[in-house]
């Protein structure tokens, strides 16, 4: 899928479908760091927080195609990147204990949502069940 | 078969250079050409350089992991060289157990270190 703008001039967002598109999750977070002015450690873990919370989506969701929206964020004068992801999955039963490390129901190491949480500044989730999952991560420029 | 990635010979040991994007497939299937050219090649050790890798997620690195286990599991030896500081950082605060590997800092400490596993063999009894 190729990067699409959206309304908002800086919003760009890319279907999470089949594997092919943690690539340019990964592409597209790595060009949204830089323009942020985001260090390589931090593009480094946005971007490996943003590859597992796509993974989540392909593993999970699955069937239902999801989405990443990416946008330049600015607070009292500080930059940053937030991310959305967001599917129409089964939603996350039992959020508590998908945040907690080493729980997974996919034969995954269960470090992905926590992990995720670890690597960026900020994370949100909101989940239902039968109505799908979103979660909201922010990285700042230090 | 034609292999995904080039895979270099010196002396018995393979060396093998990851770099990019790596999608999922490509990451499975150098496991599996990597495990057939060392039982093929009888190589005795394997370099893996992952310095030209820029993102090493949860599942790579358990794809790093496992093919490490393979090898051992045909009784060769394999070691993760050239890591990025910002991979390691990374993967250290993401949590991915990785502290059994046998890594070096670059290709050539890696020989070295691969030289002391093969007449060292004591670490397999732990």
């Amino acid at each position: 899928m190729a990067a699409v703008g959206l309304t908002e001039a800086t919003a760009v967002a890319v279907a999470i479908a089949d594997a092919a598109d943690l690539i340019r999750v990964r592409q597209l977070l790595r060009a949204e760091a830089l323009s942020a002015g985001l260090g390589l450690v931090d593009q480094t873990k946005l971007i490996t927080a943003g590859s597992e919370l796509a993974r989540n989506i392909l593993t999970y969701a699955t069937g239902s195609r999801g989405t990443l929206q990416v946008e330049q964020v600015q607070d009292s004068g500080r930059r940053g990147v937030r991310a959305t992801f967001s599917d129409q999955g089964p939603g996350i039963p039992d959020l508590d204990a998908a945040l907690s490390d080493g729980f997974s129901t996919g034969g995954s190491l269960g470090l992905g949502l926590p992990g995720a949480g670890r690597l960026t500044d900020e994370m949100n989730v909101t989940s239902a069940s039968g109505s799908g999952t979103t979660v909201v991560i922010t990285k700042w420029a230090r | 078969m034609t292999g995904v990635v080039p895979i270099m010979q010196v002396g018995d040991t393979l060396l093998v250079s990851l770099q990019g994007d790596l999608d999922d497939a490509t990451v499975i299937a150098v496991e599996e050409q990597l495990t057939r050219e060392v039982a093929r090649r009888g190589a005795t050790g394997t370099l893996i350089d992952v310095s030209g890798l820029a993102v090493v997620d949860s599942f790579i690195a358990r794809a790093l992991a496992r093919v490490v286990g393979m090898i051992r599991l045909l009784g060769s030896e394999a070691a993760i060289v050239g890591m990025r500081p910002a991979v390691a950082i990374t993967l250290v605060e993401l949590g991915v157990p990785m502290g059994k590997l046998d890594t070096a800092l670059n290709a050539e400490q890696g020989m070295a270190l691969l030289r002391r596993l093969r007449s060292d063999g004591s670490r397999r009894l732990d």
